[in-house]
């Protein structure tokens, strides 16, 4: 098949597939697919940030500032939602700017275990004032309005809203990526010294980065706190981010389509597999030992599998994007004692 | 107030001993291997563990138990080592990740052996000794023996990395690990004995404060955030560092939470860590990184 038809058409059967399928599911998995979309939303996010080298531990914090705010907007202002909605992500973008000050001074692990610290200052700040709920957060945010006789209460709806809201956003953050500051972004990350020596200025791309990855998180913060309609600080605690990191880990961050892959492939076996088994405390083992054996023996994520496969079956050429090798992290010069 | 002041001043020191014991594990792991161990809470946890499982239900002696945490939390450091960080030298992010699906795993197989609910540890030592001559100011008896224990230890560690080959060795890893692969250092024994080390000292500080504590399966957390912010203020790599960030982090803990409160302390912790991290990035006691 000439590869130029290859992606409209994969496009739209993707598209048609996706509209078709919340008819094809249960009441309980036609919200798990709402909550799939709304994390497919934050794992694209999170690869945007992941370009320029730097990851946090502090993104779901962010999606929950994108919540909060919504639904402050929401119920003390009245702003009506899908407005809060775009203020809320708004938002976010701005606590990440403020955050890029003191955390972009700092690189490497200094910058992952900063941006934990920083995530906790602001989950501590929920728990701690009464204007977000304190520990119970916040409950009763508003809905999304219904549209003449279309209610957003409905799964199958929001679902939709939902599949438009994450598509677009989607479309955006793909263009961002090719475009020329997303090739900037992957510029700073390989050859940040190089870059820098032909006028990039990289603290500004990985500020700008952060602050549009946080945009999009906070967005996906808002879709879940209006659809649910409560958020308290636990949704959005460490335990959240290591799952984000499992699906980032095990779908690989080589291409925009790794981090949807292993997050969708995760629900996917999560529902099935472990809805079987009972007992939710026992999933974590699952998760964990998924995340060290995809370490250990798939270190490109499933996204790899699918040029091995291709080259494997001979089935047209391997596909386009030459997987690029991870470098090592430079050794620091630690020095105990 | 001279008493309530003297009294927190106790609590702090007591503080500052057990998050020196884990941090410095911490430290020394991550300069030997270049691994943050993110599942260190969890070695702490399961030290405690040992006491719930050897003391409060098999009723043998507490120091028993607390050998018995040190030996089994050791081993089992010697084990995440040898199949998880091993494999990932390569990539020290790799060594963070593979840490954190051990944190789920740790934490999984307490609640299937143990359940959730909190568990009741029964008080080793009843006694509480005065202080200073002052009624109002005491320590109970297993506080002070963790302090004790915390110096013994922690001192022994001293010794052993600046007087013995093997504690020359460490060193000279964790300050060039090529150079000193090629003076004929063994980087795997070195690693073994570090990842012991450290597994071992975060056992023994659960083990001590077992019955001190709320002793549940997702006690690590609290734990390795504060074990973090110790790491990160006293800089990464330095050991020094570490213990004199415990005692200062311990101490303003410890007044703010008796002052005030416990989560405005957490704040204070965490901002404290983050001006750290803006005015030397490289913590107080760290070195500016080589580019």
């Amino acid at each position: 098949m000439p590869s130029r038809l290859a992606w409209p058409l994969g496009l739209t059967l993707a598209g048609a597939a996706l509209v078709a399928l919340p008819h094809l599911l249960s009441f309980s998995q036609q919200e798990i697919a709402v909550f799939l979309l709304i994390n497919v939303l934050l794992v694209a996010s999170y690869r945007l940030l992941t370009l320029t080298g730097e990851w946090s531990l502090g993104h779901v914090v962010i999606m929950g500032v994108g919540g909060y705010a919504s639904a402050l907007f929401a119920k003390l202002a009245g702003v009506p939602v899908p407005l809060a909605m775009l203020l809320g992500a708004g938002t976010a973008a701005a606590v990440a700017y403020v955050l890029s000050f003191p955390l972009f001074r700092m690189k490497g692990f200094y910058f992952l275990i900063g941006s934990f610290a920083a995530g906790e200052v602001i989950r501590l700040l929920w728990i701690k004032f009464r204007i977000f709920g304190g520990p119970k957060g916040l409950k009763l945010i508003p809905p999304f309005p219904d549209l003449g006789p279309i209610a957003f209460f409905d799964p199958v709806n929001y679902y939709y809203l939902c599949l438009v809201v994450v598509g677009a956003s989607l479309a955006l953050l793909y263009r961002i990526e090719h475009s020329r500051i997303g090739l900037t972004f992957h510029a700073v990350h390989w050859r940040d010294q190089l870059a820098e020596a032909v006028g990039v200025d990289t603290r500004s791309y990985r500020t700008l980065a952060f602050v549009v990855a946080s945009f999009f998180a906070g967005l996906s913060g808002a879709l879940l706190a209006h659809y649910i309609g409560t958020v308290n600080p636990n949704r959005f605690d460490i335990a959240q981010m290591v799952f984000v990191l499992i699906w980032v880990i095990v779908g690989g961050t080589a291409t925009f389509l790794g981090p949807i892959v292993g997050v969708v492939t995760l629900t996917i076996v999560n529902e099935i597999v472990l809805r079987q088994l009972g007992t939710d405390e026992l999933r974590p083992l699952f998760y964990g030992g998924i995340l060290i054996a995809a370490m250990l023996f798939l270190p490109g994520g499933l996204e790899s599998l699918g040029p091995k496969l291709v080259r494997r079956f001979g089935r047209g050429r391997a596909a386009s994007t030459p997987l690029e090798p991870r470098p090592p992290v430079k050794s620091r010069g630690y020095e105990p004692s | 107030m001279l008493e309530l002041l003297l009294q927190t001043g106790v609590n702090a020191v007591y503080a500052a001993s057990f998050m020196a014991l884990v941090a410095v594990g911490l430290v020394l792991i991550f300069g030997v291997m270049g691994v943050i161990n993110f599942a260190h809470g969890e070695l702490y946890m399961l030290g405690a563990y040992t006491v719930v499982y050897v003391y409060a239900d098999h009723h043998l002696p507490f120091p028993l138990a607390v050998a018995a945490g040190l030996i089994f939390v050791g081993l089992l450091g010697i084990a995440m080592e040898h199949a998880l960080f091993r494999p990932m030298r390569a990539n020290p992010l790799g060594g963070l990740i593979v840490s954190i699906g051990m944190l789920l795993i740790l934490q999984a197989a307490i609640v299937a052996g143990f359940g959730v609910r909190m568990e009741h540890i029964p008080p080793p030592h009843q006694s509480a000794i005065p202080l200073f001559g002052l009624a109002g100011v005491t320590i109970p008896l297993q506080r002070l023996i963790t302090i004790g224990a915390a110096v013994v230890l922690l001192g022994g560690l001293w010794l052993f990395l600046k007087r013995s080959r093997f504690g020359w060795a460490l060193r000279a890893c964790a300050q060039d690990a090529e150079a000193a692969a090629l003076q004929g250092i063994s980087l795997n024994q070195t690693a073994r004995m570090a990842m012991f080390i450290g597994a071992a000292l975060a056992g023994v500080a659960g083990a001590l404060t077992a019955p001190l504590v709320r002793t549940y399966p997702y006690m690590g957390h609290p734990v390795i955030v504060t074990a973090f912010i110790v790491i990160i203020v006293g800089g990464m790599g330095s050991l020094e560092g570490a213990i004199v960030a415990a005692i200062l982090y311990a101490f303003v803990s410890t007044f703010v939470t008796t002052f005030w409160d416990g989560v405005i302390a957490d704040i204070v912790g965490l901002l404290l860590m983050l001006l750290v991290l803006v005015v030397r990035p490289y913590g107080l006691f760290g070195k500016p990184e080589r580019a």
